[in-house]
């Protein structure tokens, strides 16, 4: 509401960068680690931008969103690790290419 | 009347059920009582038919049942006896006992002895059927039936394949004739929703103008229907081969049932078939080309048995040609008085063969003359009746046959001239048969005497071939006959002497050598010819080059089921599809993601191209 | 009606129980079922001698609400054309089951209870006049066929199931698809839901639509009929079928597909029906040509006989689509001769099999000196089956190409052919198994007994009198085809 306030679209750009970089980490990483990473730096972009969006309409439910984001992520994290665990148990390894086992 | 009537079909069909059925448990004495008792009955009832006929006005008609009726077509199984009818059951009955009576002690040692007599009686009672029939269809179910039982006598010796495969033959291709015999029944009952041939010939003369194309069509379907059981020129085939099964079955189909089926019918449609002039012409035509090709093809032959089943179809070339050119009362003439000699010589044969161990091959015969004074004697009258020598019953048919051709305006030289060099033909080669078989050094030892269950038979046949001429058919009433005919002077001479000038020529080559033609037929030319008119003219090469073989290879390339080449490519095509897809799943994350966001990225931007206008 | 039904279903559950009683229990309980559910026949089959069908040509007619949220109802009805095919169904069942006496050692009771289980839904098929209640007697009918090749077959059993469900199945979903789409057109048509077959025929699709769903049903009933192209199921599926399951299969369950042409096909979408009857009239003689040549070609007896079955079938579909009422009397004529001549075939290759453990046509030869019994039954139906005068084979065959000639005279010319080529196959077939010179390793070989030559004896007086005295089942058949003929303008 004042003038110092950031733009939306600023914010709107930063989530997208943000989004990308998640994006491209999932995609090139192979320790299994980083990518449950890459996976939490994209769910906050998209939180960040229910944020800013909750900010600019001055609506509650970006908020709202952004808590049940919150809930989820550290659900994903809480699989996730256990999944980590166990790899690191069977395979010894937490190269996510020595994981293909589910190659049709 | 009518009770007599439904019973001359009845009794030998009756008689075949029971020997099919029960007749493997039958003593051979009760066998040969049926079979051959049931003949004798229907013979008998014909007997009293034609006696009773005098008083008779019209004919007679036994109505069965109704066969079926679908909407306002339908069917009837009647018997009908007209004149015509009759002089085919005296025939059938009278000829068929003598041969029942003859095969009773030819086929006493086989071991299918009733079944024999079963396919006997059931393939007269078959031929019963198709000329008592007052429909089309009737005629048209002993039509079938006398195919199928000559099927099943021709192959009667089962065991060997050979035989199997001459019945098949004879089957098969006098069912091609058949297929086209019932086309031309469907053409009839689409135009006159009936096939009752009485209704079928009224309607047709009424709305038929002569040389309706649609009276041509019809009458040329059931023609061929006729040339495939008469064994005309193209689908004669089969009749040479028949010879495969027991020679008196040879007798039965050549002189009593089965080939005289299509005179029949052409004969007994006459007035359906006087509408199509261009098809009796060509019955004509077929007829005599028919008479000279198997007169020809009967002189280069060896087995006794094909010389006369060559002679048949020359014999029955004639008898169309009497059709064609309407002369029917010569042609159904020709036809008694064949089946009299024909049942002769076959009979005769059959004795020579068996009397000689099961030898056909007239090259191992000569001099039986004195050994086998009854087969003798019957060759030699058979023989000059059908060499149609003057003062036989042949000569009486044949030469009436000669001089109405003779009359035709405009083509009658031609036909006139074509059927007398086959006569010449017939004459030699039948007297040829004669002259080698009975004359001559003695060759091969005859070992018994036929019985006299087989010589009276024979004797009896004698006497008919002799006087059969004599008979005069009472057929005014039944076929339309020209009124007068003109005299004939040198014709008639000149027909008389053929035959004679055949048997003189055949005396002089085979018997007296006083003419040499090994010079003739010893070129490449004469040794050539012979084996072409051995194999019939090359005929049966041509079927199996153009439709047996093609036919065959055909069935060999499909036998694969094409069809499952379209079933296995989907299904090969699902198994690709399914290996591509299954392979795009590799399991690395990272490429999923990769096409996770690309799906996405597209269908984004489509949705947006799509949003903005 | 329904009792029918439930009885065949009941049946099948008390044979399947009743195999702990006795080997011979489970086919001695499916006979009684069947000699039950034939007395259960009996009074309707009576009533129509005395009394007629009535005015809308159903000699027996019932129908219970099922679902009423979509209009569904149980509706069956019977009428001549229904009562003979149900008849043919039971007589065939019967044979069925005295072909499977001896040759079925393992799961009695299980076996008898599909054959049972089969039938009923055939008769349900043949009996539902609510597309609903049909297809689902069409499926009732497809899985214990199924059962019955996949489990008691022969060496190739598994493929051939697999190929027989796969085509029927794909084919019925098409045919479901045309129900639905059809119901949905009904409803949006008058407002109200209904699966009537007689509702159905008030107020017919029309329309480009029209022409899928015919097409829809069409390609259901052509597979099962077969009809080239889509028979190549066939010959697998009879190769490896126990002998019951080959009988039920070419006697009845392929009438199912010419009943439903007839039935559904033809009265339900006449316009679509005429105007591609060009095309499936050149199918039918297409199918009677190549069934012929590709039987000639078989080194399986059986198989031989099932490309038989298809160069018959030809026939029928001739008969559906000439278009009168002589080809459609002979279509269905067609349908019960070929069930009784092809069902002796079979029963006749599978008694073969039983004896020589082959089917390989190479391996016989003379076993009419050895079996002179089964000889001359094999003769009497080869006879039968080439079309010979005086069976029931000749009368159809005859109806379906006379009135062939009155719409299409060249197709008839084609179809004739089929009267020649039927002969080649078939007396081959009689040559290799049954003359010739007999193979040492087959004397001795055991002859029909009496139960056989019971059953093949019942089926060939049937083909008698179907031949000679075909009227009865005429006039059975004449009012429900007169009915189609004034409502598709034969």
């Amino acid at each position: 509401m004042g003038a110092e306030m950031v733009p939306v679209e600023h914010v709107l750009v930063l989530a997208g960068l943000l989004f990308v970089i998640g994006l491209f980490g999932l995609m090139l990483r192979r320790n299994i680690i980083f990518m449950l990473m890459a996976l939490e730096v994209m769910l906050n972009s998209a939180a960040l931008a229910f944020i800013a969006a909750g900010a600019r309409w001055g609506q509650p439910d970006g908020q709202v969103i952004f808590m049940f984001i919150l809930a989820i992520a550290a659900a994903e994290v809480s699989v996730g690790l256990g999944l980590v665990l166990q790899m690191r148990r069977q395979l010894q390894s937490l190269d996510m290419n020595d994981a293909v086992r589910l190659r049709g | 009347m009518e009770i007599l009537l439904t019973a001359v079909p009845m009794l030998p069909l009756a008689s075949a059920a029971m020997l099919l059925l029960y007749g493997r448990h039958m003593g051979k004495s009760l066998v040969t009582g049926l079979g051959v008792g049931s003949i004798g009955l229907a013979a008998l009832t014909v007997l009293a038919l034609a006696v009773q006929w005098q008083d008779a006005t019209g004919p007679v008609t036994v109505m069965l049942w109704q066969w079926f009726s679908v909407g306002n077509f339908s069917v009837d199984l009647a018997l009908r006896l007209d004149q015509l009818s009759l002089i085919w059951l005296c025939t059938i009955t009278g000829i068929g006992f003598l041969i029942h009576l003859y095969s009773s002690e030819y086929m006493g040692g086989d071991d299918n002895y009733s079944r024999y007599f079963a396919y006997l009686n059931l393939f007269v009672a078959a031929m019963l059927l198709l000329v008592l029939g007052d429909s089309m269809l009737l005629l048209f179910l002993g039509w079938e039936g006398v195919g199928l039982c000559s099927y099943l006598l021709i192959g009667f010796w089962y065991r060997d394949s050979a035989n199997g495969a001459a019945a098949r033959k004879a089957f098969i291709v006098t069912r091609a004739g058949d297929a086209a015999m019932a086309l031309g029944l469907f053409l009839l009952v689409a135009e006159f929703n009936t096939l009752n041939i009485q209704e079928i010939v009224l309607a047709a003369s009424a709305s038929w103008a002569a040389g309706e194309p649609l009276a041509t069509l019809a009458c040329a379907l059931i023609f061929t229907g006729a040339v495939g059981k008469s064994a005309q020129l193209p689908l004669q085939t089969w009749l040479p081969d028949a010879m495969a099964g027991p020679t008196p079955v040879s007798a039965l189909i050549h002189a009593a049932t089965m080939v005289t089926a299509g005179i029949y019918l052409v004969a007994r449609l006459n007035g359906l078939f006087v509408l199509a002039p261009d098809v009796l012409f060509a019955i004509a035509a077929v007829g005599v080309a028919t008479a000279l090709m198997a007169a020809c093809a009967a002189l280069a032959q060896h087995d006794i048995k094909r010389i006369l089943a060559y002679s048949t179809i020359s014999q029955l070339g004639y008898m169309f040609l009497a059709l064609g050119v309407q002369a029917w009362d010569a042609g159904v003439f020709h036809m008694m008085t064949h089946a009299f000699f024909k049942a002769l010589l076959f009979l005769a044969a059959g004795a020579v063969i068996e009397c000689l161990h099961h030898e056909q091959d007239i090259r191992k015969m000569g001099g039986l003359r004195t050994h086998l004074p009854v087969p003798f004697w019957s060759f030699l009258i058979g023989s000059a009746a059908l060499a149609a020598l003057p003062a036989t019953a042949g000569f009486a048919s044949k030469d009436l046959i000669l001089l109405r051709a003779w009359e035709v305006t405009g083509s009658g030289i031609w036909l006139w001239s074509v059927a007398a060099i086959a006569a010449m033909i017939t004459a030699l080669y039948s007297f040829k048969l004669v002259f080698v078989v009975f004359f001559g050094e003695l060759k091969t030892e005859a070992t018994h005497q036929p019985g006299w269950r087989m010589a009276l038979p024979l004797m009896l046949l004698c006497v008919l071939s002799i006087v059969g001429g004599w008979i005069s058919l009472p057929l005014a009433e039944v076929l339309p006959l020209a009124a007068n005919h003109p005299a004939h002077g040198t014709i008639a001479i000149v027909s008389a002497a053929i035959p004679i000038v055949g048997v003189a020529l055949a005396y002089f080559i085979f018997l007296g050598g006083q003419l040499n033609v090994t010079g003739l037929t010893e070129s490449s030319t004469g040794r050539w010819t012979a084996q072409y008119w051995l194999q019939g003219w090359g005929m049966d090469r041509l079927y199996d080059r153009l439709l047996v073989q093609p036919y065959a290879s055909l069935a060999q390339w499909w036998r694969g089921e094409p069809m499952d080449r379209v079933v296995a490519l989907i299904m090969g095509s699902a198994v690709t599809i399914h290996e591509q897809l299954s392979a795009s799943q590799s399991g690395r994350l990272g490429r999923y993601v990769a096409v996770l966001s690309a799906g996405l990225i597209v269908m984004l931007t489509l949705m947006l191209l799509r949003a903005t206008p | 009606m329904s009792l029918l039904i439930v009885l065949l279903l009941a049946g099948g559950l008390v044979a399947w129980l009743s195999e702990r009683f006795g080997e011979e229990m489970p086919a001695r309980v499916s006979v009684a079922t069947l000699l039950l559910t034939g007395a259960a026949l009996w009074p309707l089959a009576t009533e129509v001698l005395t009394t007629g069908p009535d005015v809308d040509g159903w000699l027996a007619y019932e129908s219970r609400t099922w679902i009423p949220r979509f209009g569904i109802q149980f509706i069956l009805a019977m009428d001549g054309m229904s009562l003979l095919l149900v008849g043919l169904t039971l007589l065939l069942g019967i044979v069925a089951v005295i072909a499977s006496w001896t040759e079925i050692k393992a799961r009695r009771g299980f076996f008898q209870a599909n054959l049972l289980w089969t039938l009923a839904g055939t008769v349900g098929v043949f009996l539902a006049m609510d597309l609903f209640l049909f297809f689902l007697f069409w499926e009732v009918m497809l899985v214990p066929m199924y059962l019955l090749i996949a489990i008691w077959g022969h060496e190739a059993r598994a493929p051939a199931a697999t190929k027989f469900f796969i085509f029927t199945q794909a084919s019925g979903l098409l045919m479901l698809l045309g129900i639905l789409t059809t119901a949905v057109a009904y409803a949006n048509q008058t407002g109200e839901w209904s699966f009537a077959y007689m509702d159905w025929l008030q107020s017919p699709l029309t329309g480009e639509l029209a022409n899928w769903v015919f097409w829809g049903f069409v390609l259901a009933f052509l597979v099962k009929l077969p009809a080239f192209p889509v028979h190549s199921w066939l010959p697998d599926a009879h190769t490896q079928a126990p002998t019951a399951g080959s009988v039920i299969l070419a006697g009845v369950l392929l009438k199912t597909g010419a009943y439903g042409l007839l039935r559904f096909g033809v009265a339900l979408f006449p316009e679509n029906a005429k105007e591609w009857s060009s095309l499936l009239l050149i199918v039918g003689v297409v199918g009677i040509l190549y069934g012929a040549v590709l039987a000639y070609g078989q080194r399986d007896f059986k198989r031989l006989v099932a490309y038989s079955s298809i160069s018959h079938m030809g026939f029928i579909l001739l008969g559906v689509f000439a278009w009168n009422g002589l080809s459609w009397s002979g279509a269905v004529l067609q349908m019960v001769a070929h069930g009784l001549s092809t069902a002796a075939l079979f029963m006749i290759a599978g008694a073969l099999q039983e004896r020589l453990h082959t089917r390989a046509l190479a391996d016989m030869g003379g076993l009419w000196k050895a079996m002179p019994r089964m000889g001359a039954m094999a003769m009497f139906f080869v006879i039968a089956s080439v079309g010979l005068p005086g069976l029931g084979n000749f009368i159809a065959e005859f109806l379906v190409l006379a009135g062939l000639w009155q719409s299409s005279p060249v197709l008839c010319a084609f179809a004739a052919i089929g009267l020649v080529t039927g002969a080649v196959y078939a007396l081959w077939m009689l040559q290799q198994a049954f003359h010739g010179p007999l193979g040492e390793q087959h004397v001795g070989l055991q002859d029909f007994n009496t139960r056989d030559m019971t059953a093949l004896g019942l089926l060939a007086i049937g083909l008698l009198g179907l031949g000679l005295y075909p009227q009865p089942a005429l006039d059975l058949i004449a009012p429900s085809l007169d009915a189609l003929a004034i409502k598709v303008g034969g």
